[in-house]
């Protein structure tokens, strides 16, 4: 209990602290300089309406390929660290009912197209290759709900997975011989501004970024969903 | 009538500060929970918490007076800045990961302890090495 308050007492301090520090915060009345850079040089330089897609695809590509290298790493970790607790017995878990496998599969085409068309717009619309990943997975996640007992084919997801990332890779490597440097999207045509099939090579990175994010969620998933219920 | 006057010079401020005091009180919540709370569980849902108001913290400023969403389009002239956009894209994707990483030792835990409360695992430690 005196723990408790303690720790009631140390956050509230905090808290009050931190108010303290957000109190003489006003909005910006315009951007600062390297933001106004971006918003002035993206459309002429890369061709993307998007500016958040424009700067991770291609301003600082290499530190999305660093933080898909984090995702693959937990994937791979989360994968490795379950594989010792699946048990041989196949243990017998409760089926999802009528409405859910129904909804399921009704939804679940529905949720995987939302994903793909959400990451093949990256470019030009709110959204990308992460959050249609997050979607793709949250499809595969339906799935795992209406029916428990359906084997999961791991290797199929570490086939798009390490697909999606070799070519991710191959395609910063173009870049590098046909471009400016590394991950440059200028290797194909810009295009005209605000089509589906503009602004280069960022729609093709963006989808292959997409369907790795997915494919690694959806392993995290399955090796969550595939540990026994004691 | 006071009170009324009282209001309308708070309700100003309240709104300009509003996504100050919802960081505020995620990120208190969030570290309560987290040092509250034994369920390791609980516990990974408190970090949640905090995360999220670690995320608003960035994002709100990143809003321009009448700008827009950081898309480009003709017919808008300013725009929000998109780089805290970038940085918290980064760091939820990030936090998705730790999370599933928790979830996967809490895991673990359960089948080494039978137990994901904190203090029953330190109990079995020591237990043990008593017995030792």
């Amino acid at each position: 209990m005196i723990k408790r308050a303690l720790a009631l007492l140390l956050v509230l301090a905090l808290g009050g602290l931190f108010a303290s520090l957000m109190s003489a915060y006003a909005p910006d009345p315009e951007l600062n300089p390297t933001a106004r850079y971006y918003a002035e040089h993206t459309a002429q330089d890369l061709g993307a309406a998007n500016l958040v897609t424009a700067i991770i695809v291609t301003y600082r590509g290499l530190d999305t390929l660093g933080e898909v290298t984090v995702l693959f790493l937990t994937a791979a970790i989360v994968g490795l660290v379950l594989a010792q607790s699946r048990r041989r017995i196949p243990h017998q878990p409760v089926p999802g009912g009528e409405l859910l496998a129904t909804g399921t599969r009704l939804l679940t085409p529905l949720i995987l197209l939302l994903g793909v068309y959400v990451f093949v717009n990256g470019h030009l619309t709110p959204g990308g290759g992460f959050q249609g990943g997050a979607i793709l997975a949250s499809g595969v996640l339906l799935v795992l709900l209406a029916d428990p007992v359906k084997p999961f084919s791991h290797g199929l997801i570490s086939v798009i997975e390490s697909l999606a990332g070799t070519l991710y890779v191959l395609i910063g490597l173009a870049g590098l011989a046909l471009a400016g440097g590394f991950l440059d999207n200028r290797i194909l045509p810009l295009g005209e501004f605000g089509q589906l099939f503009s602004a280069g090579a960022i729609p093709v990175i963006y989808s292959l970024i997409g369907l790795k994010v997915g494919a690694e969620f959806a392993s995290m998933l399955a090796s969550l969903s595939e540990t026994e219920d004691l | 009538m006071s009170a009324a006057v009282a209001s309308s010079s708070l309700l100003p401020e309240l709104i300009q500060h509003f996504s100050h005091i919802i960081t505020v009180f995620l990120m208190v919540s969030g570290l309560y929970i987290v040092i509250a709370r034994g369920n390791l569980i609980k516990k990974l849902v408190g970090l949640s918490v905090f995360q999220t108001s670690v995320y608003l913290l960035y994002i709100a400023p990143g809003k321009i007076i009448g700008g827009t969403a950081p898309i480009l389009a003709s017919q808008y002239g300013v725009y929000s800045n998109p780089l805290p956009h970038v940085l918290i894209l980064t760091a939820i994707v990030v936090g998705v990961a730790t999370l599933a990483l928790g979830l996967t030792l809490a895991v673990r835990l359960r089948e080494a302890y039978g137990t994901i409360e904190e203090d029953e695992i330190l109990a079995l430690d020591q237990q043990a090495e008593l017995e030792e």
